[in-house]
């Protein structure tokens, strides 16, 4: 049973509270009137590139390494990815292959 | 050039570095859409709630408090844990969004995972004001899901294409991101200690719990090790390896 309207928009009205929550907070606890702390600037020039790599992890968390495929669709899709951006640097060739060249795998090669 | 002009070329430039979220999102965006709909709200619903808190991830574990009891506090903390990830964002992107006026409160409301990809690591085009550019590349990103979302509540059901592994476009984004940023000696480090955390965090915690202990540990390590850090190059290696 879905709930009634009213309660639906109370539980979408946390969703954006929340959600708003963690995006305004960095932008009022460092205005831009105050010089940003040293601290927090070293950190925003570093933190993008993990980031980055946690993105990456967190696609790739629900990828059994135990069982069969043992991950290796997403293994050779993004070995592709990665290695035809560094010898293209061409973002949409990488991922337009990468990403076809999965779906080959899934659909047709590791079924 | 006029304020218009620079706008209007931004949003001509900015259009195909967001292709990938174009093909990403309309996968999930539908998915989104066809899951609502099973829940018996149809597409108005979903575009309600793409357009109101656009956020993915959570909207999609949003429908499961849409079903059984009422759980608003529940929700609002699980909100919080979803997407504590744009705490970092935030402080990420508190330089480049300086200044931006007008367009600030738009570029902070419209912040997500895709968007902040791009926009922290993107080169603006030369003759576009890199306030324009963000903003272009945000409200692109907004309107494909929006788009994709009502979509699959719509025409969802008469979708027979099979789109299995079309998701990939999505990390695929991010992999060539991460090579991207990789380009500084600085950010070379960065980013091996953000995969090692996160892989760490995973295997510790578990594929749903490991945002937050991920991003702990991520902050401890560049807090601690700030200072052979900063000593490395922030610019530019000569090969741009």
């Amino acid at each position: 049973m879905r709930l009634d309207t009213f309660q639906t928009l109370g539980i979408l009205a946390c969703v954006v509270a929340g959600t708003m929550l963690t995006r305004f907070l960095p932008f009022l606890l460092f205005p831009e009137s105050k010089k940003t702390p040293k601290l927090v600037s070293y950190l925003s020039t570093t933190i993008p590139a993990a980031m980055m790599g946690l993105l990456v992890v967190y696609c790739l968390k629900g990828v059994s390494v135990a069982s069969w495929p043992h991950g290796l669709p997403e293994l050779i899709a993004i070995a592709a990815t990665a290695g035809l951006h560094l010898w293209r640097k061409n973002v949409l060739l990488s991922i337009g292959v990468g990403t076809v060249l999965y779906m080959v795998l899934v659909q047709l090669v590791f079924v | 050039m006029t304020e218009k002009k620079s706008l209007g070329r931004a949003f001509r430039l900015a259009f195909p570095k967001t292709i990938p979220v174009l093909t990403g999102f309309f996968v999930l965006g539908v998915a989104y859409g066809l899951l609502m709909s099973s829940h018996g709200y149809g597409p108005f619903w979903s575009l309600l709630f793409g357009a109101t808190a656009f956020c993915g991830s959570m909207q999609f574990v949003a429908v499961t408090f849409l079903t059984g009891i009422f759980q608003p506090f529940q929700v609002f903390l699980m909100t919080l844990m979803v997407n504590a990830r744009h705490l970092f964002y935030g402080l990420s992107m508190l330089q480049k969004y300086k200044g931006s006026g007008k367009f600030k409160f738009f570029l902070i409301f419209l912040m997500c995972d895709e968007t902040f990809a791009i926009n922290s690591s993107v080169e603006v085009p030369e003759g576009v004001d890199s306030k324009d550019f963000y903003f272009a590349v945000s409200v692109y990103d907004y309107c494909y899901w929006l788009i994709s979302s009502f979509l699959g509540g719509v025409i969802g059901n008469f979708f027979t294409i099979n789109t299995t592994g079309l998701d990939f476009a999505l990390t695929a984004l991010f992999v060539v991101l991460f090579i991207e940023q990789l380009k500084t000696r600085r950010n070379a480090v960065s980013g091996v200690i953000g995969i090692g955390a996160a892989a760490l965090a995973l295997l510790v915690f578990g594929a749903d719990s490991f945002v937050i202990p991920a991003m702990v540990v991520i902050l401890l390590v560049l807090l601690v090790c700030s200072r052979p850090i900063e000593s490395l190059d922030a610019a530019k290696t000569e090969k741009g390896n």
